[in-house]
């Protein structure tokens, strides 16, 4: 058992000792679970303030990976990390290492644009673009390069029908995506990220602004997508994590806490912290 | 415990004669709305009814057919068609240099620069807004005349294409500030969609923002040409006053409004047909730019993306 003096302590020390990530060391590794995600002692700055330290993570293939944590904890800004979309912010300021698929992702061997591609995001409040629903899920496809009716068509069909939302939209694929619910923007969000057919979806807070029937819904997704994809998800909502996920990462003040199989994180975490979060007594 | 009640006192400030105000005042802005509204009519009636007058006198077929504009003399004739050429010859090449730079400043200025130079530039546009036309009409005719004749030895003191560019430079800003308004307030949700996809900058300025924008952006683009249409003392400083319908841009000619100016600040005589076909140009004015607005507003509609 690691106590909370000393998880402070290991973490400030940083890059010396960092607590390990038990969700892929010892008995738990075996040969399916492949990495699709590693960070070596991670750190990410706002300007002065230290927002990510020392986040030393491994997500694996065809799981579904939960974040979970207080808010303000750095989740956001890791998932956006994974896909460097947190450099849009022009103050940010990277160090370490992340890999995908052993590559580092800051290497030039590799543009944003590859990255993105292979790395698809859903974000938290739905943001279909303002064009017709047959449009927004064509337009990955479209940007890079696929320009052929038959093959956009089939795309699009696929995309829908694996993001659950086909049969409610079938009919209306020509009409604007913002004349949806909120619940099936979002799964039209989904589909969207999934017509490029990326390695990787990030998921950050993905049902937060919806209604519990569409939430219901997207978890019983990332539950069937997590078969052809690796899902990384960002949630506030504990019983979504444990519902959901194969592992699970406790982020706190801009480190990880502990990161290990979702059934011990909240059954019988290591840390005094994550036992208190996960029971609800903080956050 | 304090000796006040608030209750009562809200009660109080309510009985008071604050009512009076609150009734009034729809009554005080309805009649200010009334003025402006009132100008507009007394206006158009002018025009309209003078220029009824005018074409009792002379012929209407004449006027939208001929391009003929000799108004002096003993036998004038009022074709429009050589007013309305020297209008839109300014105003095409104001329009062909304009739209270009000025949706190149509002991109860059939106989806490119950073927070600190769109803070300095975006004030720099506005204030270029406000030079007065007259400052532009001798930048015309003392500096760009003379450096379009030194590369260009054809061309003519007064000339249509010296005008074009300086009226398309006294656009530029309003283009690109009010098209920048209209791209930035796209949401950057839509942005990172985009970018979160795999497109680049690039594809998502116009792929994404760009459309998302469009009933902004020609809004923008119509406020300008209609500004361009109008435009007086530009024409009049730097294009010449020869009315001709020719397509010739290295020669002097006359626009509409710069037929207006010539003849209001020299000497027709009231109630001449000279006098009348100034409202008659007028109309033909208002005709153009309220026909480019009707336009406008259906293309916005045609091609909005609600969000
Ligand atoms: N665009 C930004 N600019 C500056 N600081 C930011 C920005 N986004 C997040 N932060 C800071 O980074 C920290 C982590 O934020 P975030 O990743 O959004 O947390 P979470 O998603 O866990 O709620 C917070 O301290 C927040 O203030
Ligand atoms: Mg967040």
């Amino acid at each position: 058992m690691v106590n909370i003096m000393e998880a402070n302590t290991i973490t400030k020390n940083a890059g010396t000792a960092v607590l390990e990530d038990r969700a892929h060391t010892g008995t738990q590794e075996s040969a399916e679970r492949k990495p699709v995600f590693k960070t070596n002692n991670f750190n990410l700055w706002y300007g002065d303030n230290h927002a990510l330290q020392d986040i030393n993570l491994r997500f694996n293939q065809n799981e579904v990976s939960a974040i979970i944590g207080p808010s303000g904890c750095g989740k956001s800004t890791f998932v956006k990390a994974l896909n460097r979309m947190v450099e849009l912010v022009p103050i940010v300021r990277t160090e370490g290492e992340i890999l995908y698929r052993d590559q580092d992702i800051f290497n030039r061997k590799m543009t944003v644009e590859e990255l993105r591609t292979k790395v698809g995001m859903v974000f938290q409040k739905p943001n279909p673009f303002p064009k017709s629903i047959y449009d927004n899920v064509a337009y990955g496809p479209r940007v890079h390069g696929i320009r052929k009716k038959k093959i956009l068509d089939e795309v699009v069909e696929k995309s829908l029908r694996d993001a659950a939302i086909w049969d409610e939209v079938k009919d209306r694929l020509n009409e604007n995506a913002y004349g949806l619910s909120g619940g099936q923007q979002q799964r039209i969000c989904i589909a969207r990220a999934l017509a490029t057919e990326p390695d990787v979806i990030l998921m950050d807070e993905p049902t937060s602004a919806l209604d519990p029937i569409s939430t219901t819904k997207v978890e019983d997704l990332m539950h069937e997508l997590k078969k052809n994809y690796s899902i990384i998800v960002v949630t506030h909502n504990m019983q979504q994590a444990a519902r959901v996920s194969d592992t699970t990462a406790f982020f706190y003040q801009g480190y990880v806490v502990e990161h290990d199989d979702t059934k011990v994180i909240f059954e019988n975490p290591r840390d005094q912290r994550t036992e208190d979060y996960v029971s609800g007594r903080f956050g | 415990m304090s000796n006040y009640n608030i209750q009562e006192m809200i009660q109080k400030n309510k009985s008071n004669k604050g009512a009076v105000v609150e009734k009034s005042i729809p009554v005080i802005l309805f009649l200010i709305t009334s003025v402006s509204i009132l100008a507009t009519i007394g206006i158009l009636y002018t025009l309209i009814s003078q220029s009824l007058e005018f074409f009792s006198r002379e012929s209407f077929m004449t006027f939208i057919t001929s391009a003929n504009w000799s108004p002096y003399g003993a036998e004038p004739e009022f074709g429009i068609w050589a007013l309305v050429m020297g209008t839109m010859k300014v105003v095409a090449i104001a329009t062909v240099f304009a739209v270009p730079v000025g949706l190149g400043a509002a991109i860059y200025l939106s989806e490119y620069a950073t927070e600190r130079v769109r803070k300095i530039i975006k004030p720099i546009l506005e204030v270029l807004a406000g030079i007065p036309t007259v400052v532009y009409g001798f930048f015309a005719i003392n500096f760009v005349t003379p450096v379009l004749q030194s590369i260009w030895p054809e061309i003519s003191l007064y000339n249509a294409i010296s005008a074009g560019l300086v009226v398309g430079i006294m656009i530029i800003p309003m283009i690109a500030s009010l098209s920048e308004d209209a791209m930035s307030s796209v949401p950057n949700s839509m942005r990172e969609g985009s970018l979160g996809m795999g497109a680049t900058r690039l594809e998502t300025t116009f792929k994404i923002v760009l459309p998302a924008a469009v009933s902004g952006i020609i809004a923008s683009i119509v406020l300008a040409v209609s500004r361009a249409i109008g435009e007086t003392m530009i024409v009049s400083i730097a294009a010449g006053s020869t009315p001709n319908a020719s397509l010739d841009i290295t020669s002097s000619l006359q626009t509409m409004t710069g037929f207006i100016v010539q003849i209001t600040s020299g000497d027709a005589a009231y109630g001449s047909s000279l006098y009348f076909s100034l409202f008659a140009v007028g109309m033909t004015l208002f005709v153009m730019t309220f026909t480019m607005n009707i336009i406008s507003q259906w293309i916005t509609k045609r091609y909005r993306e609600e969000y």
